[in-house]
């Protein structure tokens, strides 16, 4: 699939963090400093400051000779990097990829998200609308490299979308510095009048090589497409979650259980004080040789049962693969839920099916043979046979819907109907027999017909007439008839079996 | 009195013998199962047991639909303390809307259904292991005398009852069991000229129960219990009458 990525550009990060924390500084011009080889320099300036001139990289004095009242706020290093990595968090919302573009950006891996918002020019609308609520002002572009739309984002005025394999027709336009490269670089360039990229793009690479050196062509390279790029996402870490370095390589079944039981005391003990139990943890064991074995499990009930969890992995543990060993574990809980702490006399006493112990043994059940194998059926509103049931999705779910005809329903019913062969000579009585994997079946007693439609807002077809009837021998069955009664070609099935 | 004394000295002998054979007595009041009491007497003590396996053979198709439709009624006289059970099977054809027929609720009952032979026998064995079931029953077509020992250890310790369904076995080998059970049908009876199909109704045949004689039944499910078939015809005799004045 081809990648899309768009590319955020903060133009006033840090003065707008300031103004939203403090709202009164919008109608003044300030702007941050720091101390650079002995002189204070302007590390960031506001819009009111920059439309009076003031840029960033001016030493302080400079910029009190041009604006006479303008607000002075000491920089902290590395604080840009702080607030785009909450920006990272919060841009999870947007793409599972976000990474961050120092000092004033971030770029996101959007393939595959756009469409939820409709379209691309949706998307982006949406992105600026949400940070213009919160505060900031952004300049946004999507295309198919990193390269591209970083250049897009910073330094063209009108198209902001790139369409895909477009990337070098939106480059021609833009200045040189729109390649990421280095300040030396762009003055070399500038110096020999090559300011567009259009100027110098189609020159023979041995003699940009020669010239500017291997860099350029390389950003060249990674802007068009032609190159990689490494793409640093933020991983959010979860909530929950507990490492355990190993000073040795582990290799065998015993020390990984002491592992887990590590981690599970670890995580349980924080789970508890919290009031929360697990319903889905992950387990990684990060080998020697690079490769990650992991393990999941998942809880019918919340649970921060140390001992009922360990029983859970321990069911995996043959399936991990040490190989040449294991350096370190982590264990983190994807999934949790406040827990009901049981009291003591109603822990034992509580029957149905919010047993704790039921609901340890069914997750026993699905950590060995998987969670598909466990059903439990509530009642669906439909009279059609085959969807009158629905799977409940937990232990406690329950719609108080009555079932439908009981009496008139077989204890075993077919997964598919199976075609029979009847007399049945009078229209919309029960046949007088039938005949069923060759054996006939002569009838001594019938009910019916129950007529059942289908739902034909799901699926058109004969609806059918079902009929209960009894063999000579007591055998009970249940028959239907697709469609209206026709003498010679109507067709008969045997759906299921009475007890 | 010489006969009395005799027939109590006998009774007392018999309840030794029993024990000895590791045939725990549990009290009457214990394990009375007022909708099994039709049942009660074909077992030791009168007693109807629910420290083992029951075992149910199948042959043919409608045998397994008679099965369980039993194994339902039973479970329904269990199920009253409100526990949920399970059921284990690997082709399971069991309609659950038909079970309220047999007095059960089918949201009560958890349903596993697996594909291996081995797979089966370990969730039934770490089923029974629970103590807050009701019953768990299982369709499995093969089950050897190890097997069945391993899952009568795990129910000594439990106390619930084990319903095994065996579908078609290749051969009906020598297990644990309880009891070995075969369902029939048997044609409903409804009064004469009474259009329609009747209750459920089986011949019930204890082909072996442990420490007591084979007997064999006759009875129907009327909806809420179990009936002795003829007991449905006195019923159904002064309908008769009525027809005909």
């Amino acid at each position: 699939m081809e990648k899309r990525f768009a590319s955020i550009w903060f133009p006033f990060l840090l003065t707008d963090w300031l103004c939203i924390r403090r709202p009164e500084l919008k109608k003044c011009a300030f702007v941050f400093t720091a101390p650079v080889h002995g002189r204070i320099i302007i590390t960031a300036c506001n819009p009111l400051a920059a439309s009076q001139g003031v840029h960033v990289g001016m030493p302080l004095a400079d910029g009190r000779a041009l604006v006479h009242e303008i607000e002075v706020f000491d920089d902290k290093p590395d604080r840009n990097i702080k607030l785009l990595k909450g920006l990272a968090e919060w841009f999870i919302r947007f793409t599972p990829w976000v990474a961050i573009d120092a000092p004033d950006g971030l770029v996101l891996d959007i393939t595959g998200c756009a469409h939820l918002w409709n379209n691309e020019a949706h998307y982006l609308a949406q992105i600026s609308n949400r940070m213009l609520e919160i505060g900031y002002t952004t300049k946004l572009a999507i295309a198919d490299t990193i390269g591209t739309s970083w250049a897009v984002a910073r330094f063209s005025s009108q198209e902001n979308i790139v369409p895909a394999r477009k990337q070098y027709y939106a480059l021609l336009p833009l200045p040189a510095a729109s390649l990421r490269l280095e300040q030396p670089t762009i003055e070399r360039l500038n110096k020999l009048g090559l300011q567009k990229i259009a100027q110098f793009i189609q020159m023979p690479r041995s003699v940009l090589r020669r010239r500017f050196g291997e860099n350029l062509l390389n950003r060249i390279g990674q802007a068009i497409g032609d190159l990689p790029e490494v793409f640093d996402p933020v991983i959010i870490i979860p909530e929950y979650e507990e490492r355990l370095p190993c000073l040795e390589p582990i290799r065998t079944a015993t020390a990984i259980e002491i592992a887990i039981k590590k981690l599970l005391e670890q995580i349980c003990t924080r789970l508890k004080n919290d009031g929360l139990g697990l319903r889905k943890a992950e387990l990684k064991g990060f080998r020697i040789d690079g490769k990650i074995i992991r393990t999941t499990i998942g809880t019918h009930q919340s649970s921060n049962d140390t001992d009922h969890l360990f029983k859970l992995f321990a069911l995996n543990i043959d399936k991990l693969a040490p190989g040449l060993g294991v350096e370190l574990f982590t264990l983190s809980a994807s999934k949790t839920e406040p827990v009901v702490q049981p009291q003591e006399k109603l822990w034992l006493t509580k029957s149905g099916l919010q047993n704790p112990s039921l609901s340890a043994l069914l997750d026993r059940v699905a950590g060995k043979v998987g969670p598909k194998a466990i059903r439990r059926f509530i009642p669906e509103a439909n009279y059609w046979p085959e969807r009158a049931i629905k799977k409940a999705d937990s232990l406690t779910e329950n719609n108080d819907l009555p079932w439908h005809n009981p009496l008139g329903r077989p204890i075993q019913l077919l997964h598919q109907p199976e075609h029979i062969q009847v007399t049945a000579p009078i229209p919309d009585y029960p046949p007088l027999l039938f005949i069923y994997k060759g054996k006939r079946h002569p009838i001594k007693k019938a009910d019916g017909p129950e007529r059942i439609e289908r739902s034909w807002w799901l699926e058109s077809g004969e609806h059918r007439d079902y009929y209960i009837v009894e063999d000579d021998q007591g055998c009970r069955y249940w028959l239907f008839r697709a469609g209206h009664y026709s003498a010679q070609n109507s067709r008969w099935f045997i759906h299921g079996f009475f007890a | 009195m010489e006969k009395e004394s005799k027939r109590h000295l006998i009774e007392d002998l018999k309840k030794q013998i029993l024990g000895l054979q590791g045939y725990t007595t549990l009290s009457i009041q214990e394990n009375s199962l007022p909708k099994l009491s039709l049942f009660a007497n074909a077992f030791p003590n009168k007693n109807f047991p629910l420290e083992g396996i029951h075992e149910f053979i199948a042959i043919e198709t409608e045998d397994t639909a008679a099965s369980v439709g039993f194994i339902n009624a039973l479970l329904s006289a269990l199920m009253e303390t409100g526990s949920p059970s399970i059921w284990i099977s690997s082709s399971r054809n069991l309609f659950p809307p038909a079970m309220q027929r047999f007095a059960l609720k089918p949201d009560q009952i958890i349903f596993i259904d697996l594909n291996h032979q081995k797979e089966i026998l370990w969730v039934l064995e770490e089923a029974l292991k629970c103590e807050n079931l009701s019953a768990v029953v299982a369709e499995i077509s093969e089950l050897s005398f190890s097997q069945s020992r391993r899952l009568q250890l795990v129910i000594e310790k439990s106390k619930v009852p084990a319903f095994i369904l065996r579908n078609n076995p290749q051969q009906v080998n020598n297990t644990t069991c309880l009891a070995r059970w075969q369902i029939k049908h048997l044609p409903s009876l409804l009064p004469d000229g009474m259009p329609g199909v009747g209750h459920p109704s089986w011949s019930v045949n204890l082909l072996k129960v442990r420490n007591a004689q084979p007997a064999s039944f006759e009875v129907a499910w009327n909806g809420t219990t179990f009936q002795h078939l003829n007991q449905v015809q006195k019923v159904l005799q002064p309908l008769k009458k009525l027809q005909a004045s």
